[in-house]
């Protein structure tokens, strides 16, 4: 089977920035994304959620350029301020025309 | 006093929320999964809603003009003392006293119905209307402290319309105002066909607030060692500035008319600080707020203080203002 290598981005952030987050990934060229809820604790120790240590992991695959936009954006929008962590790798994929 | 403030911290509500910090301090594992917590919350808030739309539908315009507008000058104002006294006082930053401010203008529910629980159980009741007012306290507050951050940090913030549609959508608002006009258009007699589920004096909604406290509890008992972090200003000031805006309620209630009970509650929803809707709110428009300063006042000190000593307070003092 033909595997097509794109990237994974994987942020991890308070639940109280999903919907800003997921409308600007749309935004900056992800073609889709899947969130999940979870839980955890990091440098900053605290999420302005009524349940403390609650998160939550959007995941997008998509083209190394999106992916670079992705993560510059992040870097420059939230990482001063919130409790987020985004990170890249490699992944592959069928269908490698679904994600660009 | 004494005699009131021992029955309160004998209630059911005291003693479980008491149960719920103990649970946290010996590290228990056990809490309420999040969706029920979530389904205690929304029933709470739509019985509150519904009943209180009964009531108003008996109550007429006239009646409750006077204490609308009186809660609505409580909404315009305790954001501002709030922030004066954070930013000129306590030395906080512009984006940490708008933050707390924002908390300290909304209002919490829970404190509401431990409020109308208390004054229900001392023969004091209030008046059927006082969940809209509940609604009107909601978001004037928090929309007049972010506002105040907003213009004096000049952050590149998100626009007010998404602050405001996420504050006028969210679960508070929408159970509340979406369950008045449900009781209102309904009637009493559709009411009397599910009263025994929803009325706050039925035994399944006193089960439900204790329930709901005990995780309250649990919330508030985690985010004790945080006090530390907060300092000393911010311990005294989650109990004298909900005494201060108490008193205020108390007595611009009582001024509207309101009864021993409905000025009681109205001093209760002045001294509470939100943390429901104002925390999000907060955080997405004033990032460099920080969390711990006011989750941990609206929750670790506040609410325990008000659930405990606060609402018989603000009850002696209305009844010393009525004679």
């Amino acid at each position: 089977m033909e595997m097509v290598p794109l990237k994974l981005v994987t942020i991890v952030a308070e639940p109280v920035l999903e919907e800003q987050l997921t409308a600007e990934l749309r935004r900056l060229g992800a073609r889709g994304f899947t969130v999940t809820d979870s839980r955890g604790e990091g440098s900053r120790g605290i999420r302005a959620s009524e349940v403390p240590g609650q998160g939550i992991r959007i995941e997008t695959v998509v083209s190394a350029a999106v992916a670079d936009r992705v993560l510059a954006h992040i870097a420059k929008h939230y990482f001063p301020s919130y409790a987020v962590i985004a990170y890249l790798s490699t992944v592959e994929v069928v269908r490698g025309e679904k994600y660009v | 006093m004494g005699e009131i403030l021992r029955q309160n911290l004998f209630s059911p509500v005291a003693l479980a929320f008491a149960l719920g910090v103990v649970a946290k301090l010996i590290r228990s594992e056990f809490s309420l999964p999040k969706d029920v917590y979530t389904a205690l919350s929304v029933y709470l808030l739509f019985a509150l809603g519904i009943k209180g739309g009964v009531e108003l539908g008996h109550a007429g315009a006239s009646a409750i003009a006077w204490p609308a507008a009186a809660t609505l000058l409580i909404g315009c104002v305790t954001p501002i003392t709030a922030y004066v006294t954070l930013r000129r006082l306590g030395r906080f930053s512009i984006s940490d006293s708008a933050g707390i401010a924002a908390h300290y203008g909304s209002v919490s529910a829970v404190t509401y119905i431990a409020a109308q629980t208390f004054v229900k159980g001392m023969g004091a009741e209030p008046e059927g209307y006082m969940p809209t007012l509940l609604t009107l306290l909601e978001s004037p507050g928090i929309h007049i402290a972010l506002a105040i951050g907003a213009m004096k940090t000049a952050s590149p913030d998100r626009d007010t319309k998404s602050v405001l549609h996420e504050v006028l959508t969210g679960r508070t608002m929408v159970l509340l105002v979406g369950g008045l006009v449900i009781g209102l258009l309904m009637g009493e007699k559709n009411w009397q066909t599910i009263e025994p589920f929803y009325d706050s004096k039925g035994a399944v909604f006193k089960g439900a607030l204790t329930l709901f406290i005990l995780e309250m509890g649990i919330v508030a008992g985690s985010r004790l060692g945080d006090l530390r972090k907060v300092g000393p200003f911010l311990l005294g000031f989650g109990v004298l500035m909900p005494i201060v805006h108490g008193a205020l309620g108390v007595w611009l209630g009582s001024l509207a008319g309101l009864s021993v009970g409905g000025a009681t509650m109205l001093g209760a929803m002045a001294a509470s600080a939100s943390y429901i809707a104002a925390p999000p709110a907060v955080r997405i428009t004033l990032p460099e707020a920080n969390p711990t300063y006011y989750l941990t006042a609206s929750l670790a000190i506040t609410f325990p203080f008000n659930i405990l000593f606060g609402i018989p307070i603000y009850f002696q003092l209305a009844q010393w203002l009525h004679g």
